[in-house]
């Protein structure tokens, strides 16, 4: 069981590294990384918003959506119930815990675009994780995106500075950057 | 009826011009089959998306407009998906995930905001079709790019001499990045010579920005 969960989390976090290999999330991760702290913030905001997002996903899906036979519903289902969820716990924050809201507050609207979060919870009912399992799964998707992003962010602001070919300033030379990185992360692969 | 054909295919092309929908963009680009799999199927969601949101744009209340388009979008998501599932399950098996996240596609969004919720039925749907054929258009040229420089075939047929071993690493993620690098790159130099066009990382992402300002005053 421990060894199981432990192989989905290490799989989910870096072998296949959610934006690395399967470029979900591609716009917070190219639009909001050009600092280390605006990427962390949004990396902790996103691992916050999966995990809580992968665990209810799970819950509709297994007791709601399987019992009554509607689980062709499930992207629209999913897709309500994640954009609710982030106003949910925008709202929540807000009133009950003004300091985590003052560090992730700007980033929650932000994540409902965030392909990954459907993507997390599709992935989960494809592989039919149960609940614990799309839990880890979740998180860990997550924490890969939040390393992803912080790395990128800190490479980024090295090469600011840099003299770069004026065609390649701006995005292309930021995608080069995360094509690189995708081709050091596929080391990982070894871990297998 | 031209005029929206012209604009979504050339002028403000999703993929090169406006870049827009980046997620399946990369992902399913490793052949020039998955990518026009890919677009058809966006191409028919946008489509019919943009034909209902358009005939039910004077009921739909603007203060829930998105959350009513997001279901719209995802309905006509599911359609294609199950009718994909059953017709075409090799594409189907290839394309994965990637079919139902059409739904998180900004484009398919995107022209229902601006153009869909405030123009008739006919005119948005050669819309979403000059947009869709745009899209398909785009990510086909980088899946045959991708394709052929990885594995030296076009459409699986095989162009290069067997003795090409392909570069596989283009195939493979990392591969896409890359591809897209030089051809943003290669825009940002055709475009430096006509001053008056804006572009390159600030088009992008504003239009990131502008997707979630929507959900934001929607949701």
């Amino acid at each position: 069981m421990i060894a199981n969960l432990i192989k989905i989390a290490l799989g989910s976090a870096l072998i296949s590294n959610v934006v690395l290999s399967q470029f979900l999330g591609l716009c917070p991760f190219l639009g909001v990384s050009k600092k280390i702290k605006t990427a962390s913030g949004m990396g902790g905001a996103v691992v916050f918003v999966i995990t809580l997002s992968s665990a209810v996903a799970s819950l509709i899906y297994n007791y709601i959506l399987t019992p009554l036979n509607l689980t062709y519903l499930q992207t629209i289902v999913f897709i309500l119930v994640i954009a609710a969820l982030v106003q949910f716990v925008e709202m929540f924050l807000k009133k009950s815990m003004p300091p985590l809201y003052e560090a992730l507050g700007v980033y929650l609207p932000l994540i409902t675009t965030n392909c990954a979060v459907l993507g997390v919870a599709l992935t989960n009912v494809q592989k039919s994780y149960g609940f614990v399992e799309s839990v880890v799964n979740g998180f860990a998707t997550a924490l890969g995106f939040a390393i992803a992003i912080v790395i990128l962010a800190g490479l980024r602001e090295r090469i600011e500075y840099n003299d770069i070919p004026t065609s390649f300033r701006g995005m292309p030379i930021v995608l080069l950057t995360a094509g690189l990185m995708a081709i050091a992360f596929c080391g990982f692969a070894a871990l297998r | 009826m031209l005029e929206r054909l012209y604009n979504g295919i050339i002028k403000e092309n999703p993929t090169f011009v406006l870049m827009l929908g980046m997620c399946p963009t990369m992902a399913v680009t490793t052949s020039g089959v998955n990518a026009i799999g890919m677009g058809l199927s966006t191409t028919v969601v946008l489509v019919l998306s943009n034909i209902v949101i358009s005939m039910l744009r004077k009921i739909i209340p603007s203060e829930v407009r998105i959350p009513a388009f997001i279901v719209v979008i995802a309905s006509f998501v599911t359609v294609v998906q199950m009718l994909m599932q059953g017709y075409m399950p090799d594409l189907y098996a290839a394309l994965g995930i990637y079919i139902p996240l059409i739904v998180v596609n900004c484009i398919i969004l995107g022209r229902a905001e601006s153009w869909a919720y405030k123009n008739g039925v006919v005119s948005s749907a050669f819309d979403g079709l000059g947009m869709g054929l745009g899209f398909t258009f785009g990510i086909t040229c980088i899946g045959l790019l991708r394709e052929f420089i990885g594995a030296g075939t076009l459409f699986s047929v095989r162009i290069l001499p067997e003795a090409y071993e392909g570069a596989t690493i283009f195939i493979m993620a990392p591969g896409a990045f890359i591809v897209l690098a030089f051809l943003v790159a290669l825009r940002n130099k055709i475009m430096s010579k006509k001053p008056a066009v804006e572009m390159g990382c600030s088009a992008r992402c504003d239009a990131c920005v502008g997707c979630d300002g929507m959900k934001r005053s929607g949701v």
